[in-house]
């Protein structure tokens, strides 16, 4: 098989997955990076969001192929040595409930917050759309993105993996 | 249950000509993948040979000449929707990418691949069909054009061979006095496949309608124009009578059926009351 250069959260892999095989596997099985969650596995319900060269996708809906020579982001590289504000606002706002939604929710706020420092409550409604929270938690975690950056830094130490 | 891996191959190709001798050893194209990812996932995916033309460039941009505006096949929802021209010109084709799916999807999803996925309810040919676009088809023998409205035969059937791609979209510019209209009724609002949709331009002058054109996507086996509406509302005075009677002419023009989104009978009635809400919506 062709050899696939993929950079995750900064790290380069070299790696000989089955060019079909869906980035969210390579992700989870090769790299054991199982922060990104699989909910759907259809692009219905975001838990698999991560970042492909700058832009929030599916990774169950990506073909490890289109990867290649690529940079992603998963949730393990948000934080360095502190937790972002994204992620202290989401602790401080109750934002994650049972948290299998949580990864995709931070990534999607993650891609609203680089092009959209005040999203209005609707800018967050439309840029956390496409994912889904079945514990009903929808207004902590719309809170959350909105008190982004509202509360001191961060002094929670990150596990940032990659 | 999930596809076997070892069935399926997938190359990438980096240039149109690559891509065309995948394709004419028998590989299927894939582009963004949100709509072939997702029977892949399911299980539903043909088996066989894949071609990734997601890198060849050729097939990438929007490009202004005149009055015409191109559009290549890979152009993303995103690039549609944050388009400033797009916006300004031909706003209902913003307004129905940015109904697509959500962010992810859209990063995603390509114009050539929405329409070479010719399901009925796809969103952008609605907007397409009213705007009169030109579509190019690229294979080894060259390119060909036709009109948009020739290129969907059927459910799931299109004008499009197997050895060819779409290269790209092309509008002319011509609607700046013209209401446009776009309406998608689907079960939510993000991610929602629609119910039915309605795309629509009409120029109104001292209340007479001076020309209109007006079209369905998931209502019919194709997206479709309504002629006969549009023949009748034509140099018709827009008021009440005109409107009740262009929501029964309309009848005629589409021809919804019960599925797993919807039932023949709703889509019939909220697609005339969209009809109703555009023409409304005028002066």
């Amino acid at each position: 098989m062709k050899k696939l250069a993929l950079t995750v959260n900064g790290k380069k892999y070299l790696l000989s997955p089955h060019p079909f095989s869906r980035l969210l596997d390579v992700l989870r099985e090769d790299l054991k990076l199982t922060g990104t969650k699989e909910g759907c596995g259809e692009g219905e319900c975001g838990a698999c969001s991560v970042m492909l060269d700058g832009k929030l996708v599916n990774s169950c809906l990506v073909p490890v192929l289109q990867a290649d020579g690529k940079q992603i982001l998963t949730v393990e590289g948000l934080a360095k040595k502190y937790l972002t504000p994204i992620q202290e606002s989401f602790l401080n706002c109750g934002g994650a409930q049972c948290g299998i939604c949580t990864p995709g929710m931070l990534m999607a706020a993650y891609a609203l917050n680089r092009n959209n420092k005040k999203p209005t409550q609707q800018e967050i409604r439309e840029g956390l759309g496409g994912n889904l929270c079945r514990c009903t938690g929808y207004c902590q975690i719309i809170e959350s993105v909105q008190k982004v950056g509202k509360t001191k830094p961060s002094t929670r130490k990150g596990k940032s993996r990659s | 249950m999930r596809a076997y891996l070892p069935d399926y191959q997938c190359s990438s190709a980096n240039s149109l000509s690559e891509a065309f001798s995948f394709l004419e050893k028998g590989a299927r194209p894939i582009a963004g993948g949100t709509d072939i990812m997702v029977l892949f996932d399911a299980g539903l995916l043909a088996p066989g040979d894949y071609v990734d033309i997601l890198g060849i460039s050729e097939l990438k941009g929007i490009t202004k000449k005149r009055n015409t505006l191109t559009l290549g096949a890979l152009t993303t929802y995103s690039e549609v929707r944050q388009h400033k021209f797009l916006q300004t010109n031909f706003p209902i084709l913003c307004e129905s990418a940015k109904e697509v799916g959500a962010v992810a999807i859209q990063n995603r999803g390509t114009l050539g691949g929405n329409i070479a996925n010719a399901s009925p309810a796809a969103d952008f040919p609605p907007a397409l069909l009213v705007y009169e676009a030109k579509i190019h088809l690229v294979s080894s023998r060259g390119m060909r054009t036709i009109d948009y409205t020739k290129f969907h035969h059927g459910y799931k059937e299109s004008e499009l061979k197997k050895d060819e791609l779409i290269h790209s979209v092309s509008l002319e510019n011509h609607l700046s006095k013209h209401h446009h209209f776009w309406r998608k009724i689907g079960s939510r609002k993000a991610q929602a496949i629609s119910k039915t949709m309605m795309a629509g331009v009409l120029k109104i002058n001292k209340n007479v309608i001076e020309e209109v054109r007006i079209s369905f996507g998931s209502v019919a086996p194709t997206a479709v124009r309504c002629t006969e509406v549009e023949k009748f509302l034509t140099g018709c005075p827009l008021n009440k009578n005109t409107i009740r009677e262009a929501k029964q002419i309309l009848l005629k023009d589409i021809h919804p059926i019960d599925d797993i989104r919807s039932t023949g009978k709703y889509r019939l009635a909220v697609s005339q009351n969209v009809l109703e809400e555009f023409l409304c919506g005028i002066g």
